[in-house]
């Protein structure tokens, strides 16, 4: 039998928490590893441990394992090690799995906050491990356009660990597959691990996410999973744009539609602005029927990530519009985008005067609510409800805020 | 003669060596333990006779200037660091002493360089038998791996003045590279094409060196204002092409950090700063020039501002964000160590706030009290601490010797020491049952931040009270240690030999602990 390679993982310049691992298949003399790594002097045991208990598990008897390391965790050093072996031996189906993070077996809710959603590559641990202490709503660890074609297959094994043994601090665990045949089998790699949310690429059509929706639904009843995998696809043509409300209201699982700017510009032969003018139709089309369907319109990332300033603007412009979230692609837009997306205090102090008046008028009987000499609609007293609600969650405002209102 | 012998436990438990390199220390007794008694070091008395009327001090080249100074096999030759990666004068000193064949000489820097890997075939053929110093990169590694034919000796910069004072070092030869000069040699770190902003390092070695070499690249007439080095120390001077490259002195990574993560770390600090209430008008702080430490320099700012406050001093190795906050009159004086890049150097230069320090006024244990001891809140780097608080900052988990003390260990006397850390570097925690080397007794220590947590030392009742309700993330330091863990695995202890290759001083000139020779 011929020796077969296979390499999987990155090192290189700027490479950290990460390993390449070379898995050469022998027909003879055993198994050999080699480890070269920076944590060597404290690790270096351990790594060896590790990679002969995948090697047993794998039943493989005969191979050279060269692992270059650069601190990589152990789910990292196991997502390399298995899919260096499974591109040498396809025909090995088990996968190594890990002991699962308690805290990764929680579930999510439909109507969740998604405020903030932070992109990964998906093939990059380094920026994984500290994503979850910037306090996003949601992580999304990103098989798509971040990862290059050839490191598509390495990726998946990386991802599936992360679900499992990545702290996420909290943050909604999403993953956004691919297109077409490919991200239905990414998602055999994901939905058995715990994903909450899936992102869906470049969705046209109610029939593509149906399409998802199945192969999910199939998934949670083959693996007997009980938790919801919600689903938030991403318009980024103008055909999509169209068929925003059929696409919205495709199954219940969709919880929110977002929309993606900057192949949206592209697709219509224009180019992004900051303004925005040029993706006015397209975003509103997005708020309008996500409303229509009752999920959240979540808006596009913004790609300046040193200009604070610029993004503010940007989030309250979208908050403008109706939109309940925006994607990042930095950590330190997290922040602003909350700040940005929260109820202002004036917002508040309004939101306040009418919820009052508005409980007044129920004890009372009365059909009107009336606020000084001038009546509020209905819709506002809804509006202004919600705005108290997310302040109180925002940390805001306080939960018993209307007795210390009352005492006033 | 043994390389060191007669081994005691210290005050913190540590195995040290009493007799080093043929003399005799004396072991950590705890902090404000050791006080000597007697005299100060006295150089030899020097009569102006001796030296030119027309104050001309010039000779020929270095050369000349070494073999006049008597250069000789087992000397003390010191430098200093100011020029950090960009010195050209190091080198050359050994480079003469090699050709002229002298042996067994003690390097005695106030700090070396990656630049200074160039004397390692100096170590290595006997030229120079130790470096008394800092060593990091190619230096510290053939210190680690015990190559060194004498046992090392790291000091504060606090504890290099003290043990030039006390004579524990005699320093045979100084040579003072300086960015400008007068034939006199009197000399200053402001102007010149080396412009390093002061020379304050070199101030101790100007005075109590039993020779003293300047060297310039910018020879002016008399005077040369300000003499922050006077030249009524100086035996001779020397005019060179260069003394130093200005793009390596001044550093090029002295910017805020990118780092989201190191941002929060600042943003942390900053805030629990705020909610103890250790930031008032008219505090105080020291900050590094790290990354983390300038981020944190400008969260203080912001504070400032925000309360219309003004901080009465920084003590710094500045830099622009210093000096904005200067110019901004957010601070009223700034009290430099160094400069680490020109808006530092042209702000000394220019501003009569900004003020110019050495060791002997902001650390010197043999002074009658120094600046240490009165700053409110000083921010510090570390590679490891340990679940007592205990910290090291001169080698890293591995056991190789990667820092330096600097004034590291001079400025824990602050009122609030806080270490701003990553909860684990490349997996390696930086919370240990144990650290490696250790450098500073836990009580010195107040607080560590780290991305996931604050942990403050339970000596200090009254910061835990503040950051009660602060809403910040409070933890035991078991808990941080528990939580690195639990991401990273348990590390191994690095292998290290019972073989001792160098020796880390306290403040007090006593010995606080050992550095093993790594196997590699």
């Amino acid at each position: 039998m011929d020796n077969i390679t296979g390499i999987a993982g990155n090192k290189g310049k700027g490479v950290s928490s990460d390993a390449e691992v070379e898995f050469q298949s022998t027909s003879k003399g055993g198994i050999e590893i080699q480890i070269e790594s920076k944590v060597k002097a404290l690790y270096g045991n351990h790594i060896h441990k590790l990679a002969e208990d995948i090697l047993r598990f794998f039943q493989i008897k005969n191979a050279i394992v060269k692992i270059a390391d650069t601190g990589a965790l152990d789910f990292v050093l196991a997502a390399r090690l298995e899919a260096a072996i499974k591109k040498a031996l396809p025909e090995k189906k088990k996968e190594f799995l890990l002991p699962m993070l308690d805290e990764n077996l929680n579930g999510s809710k439909k109507e969740a906050f998604r405020f903030s959603r932070l992109y990964l590559p998906g093939n990059s641990p380094k920026l994984m491990l500290n994503a979850g202490i910037h306090n996003p709503n949601g992580l999304i660890l990103d098989l798509e356009d971040a990862v290059a074609l050839e490191k598509k297959h390495e990726a998946r094994f990386l991802v599936r660990n992360a679900l499992r043994n990545l702290r996420f601090y909290g943050a909604e665990r999403m993953v956004r597959i691919n297109q077409g045949e490919r991200g239905l089998e990414d998602l055999e790699y994901v939905v058995p691990h715990h994903v909450n949310l899936i992102l869906v690429p470049k969705c046209e059509s109610a029939a593509e996410l149906k399409t998802v929706d199945e192969k999910i639904q199939a998934l949670r009843t083959s693996n007997n999973i009980e938790h919801p995998v919600w689903l938030m696809p991403i318009i980024e043509s103008a055909k999509g744009v169209l068929n925003a409300y059929e696409i919205a209201s495709a199954s219940e699982n969709v919880v929110a539609l977002a929309i993606g700017l900057e192949d949206y510009t592209a697709d219509l032969g224009t180019q992004r602005t900051n303004e925005g003018t040029e993706s006015l139709f397209a975003r509103s089309m997005v708020v309008n029927a996500s409303r229509a369907a009752g999920i959240q319109p979540i808006d596009s990332v913004f790609r300046d990530v040193s200009d604070m300033e610029a993004l503010a603007e940007n989030v309250k412009r979208s908050k403008a519009l109706g939109f309940d979230g925006m994607g990042c692609i930095h950590p330190r837009q997290i922040k602003v985008v909350h700040d940005n997306f929260a109820p202002e205090e004036g917002e508040i102090d309004q939101a306040k005067k009418i919820c009052i008046a508005f409980k007044e008028a129920k004890a009372k009987g009365l059909g009107v609510v009336s606020l000084g000499s001038k009546m509020i609609d209905a819709p506002i007293v809804k509006r202004a409800l919600k705005t108290i609600d997310l302040a109180v969650k925002m940390g805001k405002l306080e939960m018993d805020w209307e007795s210390k209102e009352i005492e006033k | 003669m043994k390389k060191y012998d007669n081994l005691v436990k210290n005050a913190v438990g540590r195995m040290v060596p009493t007799q080093i390199n043929g003399e005799e220390h004396i072991p950590f007794m705890g902090v404000g333990k050791y006080k000597p008694t007697g005299r100060k070091f006295g150089p030899r008395i020097s009569t102006c006779i001796d030296y030119p009327e027309d104050g001309n001090k010039l000779v020929e080249n270095l050369k000349e200037a070494l073999v006049k100074a008597g250069l000789k096999d087992g000397m003390t030759i010191s430098t200093h660091h100011h020029f950090r990666d960009g010195d050209l004068i190091a080198n050359q000193i050994f480079d003469i002493a090699h050709e002229m064949g002298i042996k067994n000489l003690r390097w005695f820097p106030s700090a070396s360089f990656p630049c200074h890997a160039h004397l390692i075939p100096y170590l290595e053929d006997g030229t120079i038998s130790r470096i008394e110093g800092s060593m990091n990169g190619a230096l510290g590694k053939f210190c680690s791996e015990g190559k060194m034919d004498g046992i090392g000796v790291l000091r504060s910069h606090g504890g290099r003045y003290q043990a030039i004072q006390d004579g524990e070092v005699q320093i045979d030869i100084a040579v003072i590279a300086a960015p400008t000069a007068d034939p006199f040699g009197n000399a200053n770190g402001v102007n010149g094409n080396a412009a390093c902003g002061l020379l304050g390092f070199a101030l101790a070695d100007s005075q109590y060196a039993d020779k003293v070499i300047v060297v310039t690249d910018n020879l002016v007439p008399f005077p040369a204002i300000p003499w922050q080095i006077q030249g009524n120390y100086v035996d001779f001077v020397v005019k060179v092409d260069q003394v130093g490259i200005p793009e390596k002195i001044i550093s090029g990574t002295t910017q805020v950090t990118k780092s989201p993560d190191r941002l929060l770390i600042a943003e942390l600090t900053a805030r629990f700063c705020e909610s103890t209430g250790l930031i008032y008008d008219g505090f105080s702080y020291q900050a590094g020039a790290g990354g983390t430490a300038l981020s944190i320099g400008n969260y203080f700012g912001e504070i400032l501002r925000k309360n219309n406050w003004k901080a009465r001093f920084i003590r710094a190795g500045s830099n622009k964000y210093p000096v904005e906050m200067l110019q901004e009159g957010l601070v009223e004086y700034i009290l430099d160590g160094q400069s680490f890049d020109l808006d530092g150097v042209k702000s000394m230069r220019e501003n009569p706030n900004h003020v110019w320090t050495s060791p002997f006024t902001s650390y010197n244990y043999h002074g009658k009290g120094n600046f240490a001891s009165l700053v409110d809140v000083v921010v510090l780097g570390a590679t490891e601490v340990d679940v007592n608080f205990n910290a090291n900052v001169v080698t890293h988990s591995d056991g190789y010797l990667l820092h330096g003390i600097g004034g590291w260990q001079n400025t824990l006397f602050g009122k609030t020491t806080i270490l701003p850390i990553p909860l684990f570097r490349d997996r390696i925690p930086i919370i240990r049952d144990e650290v490696t080397t250790l450098c500073a007794p836990g009580e010195m220590i107040d607080v560590i931040v780290t991305e996931r947590g604050i942990a403050i030392n339970p000596l200090r009742k009254d910061l835990i009270e503040k950051a009660k309700n602060s809403g910040l993330p409070i933890k035991t330091i078991q808990e941080l240690k528990e939580e690195a863990e639990a991401i990273c695995g348990v590390p191994e202890k690095p292998r290290l030999s019972d073989e001792i290759v160098a020796v880390i001083k306290w403040v007090d000139g006593t010995i606080i602990d050992s550095v093993y020779k790594v196997l590699p």
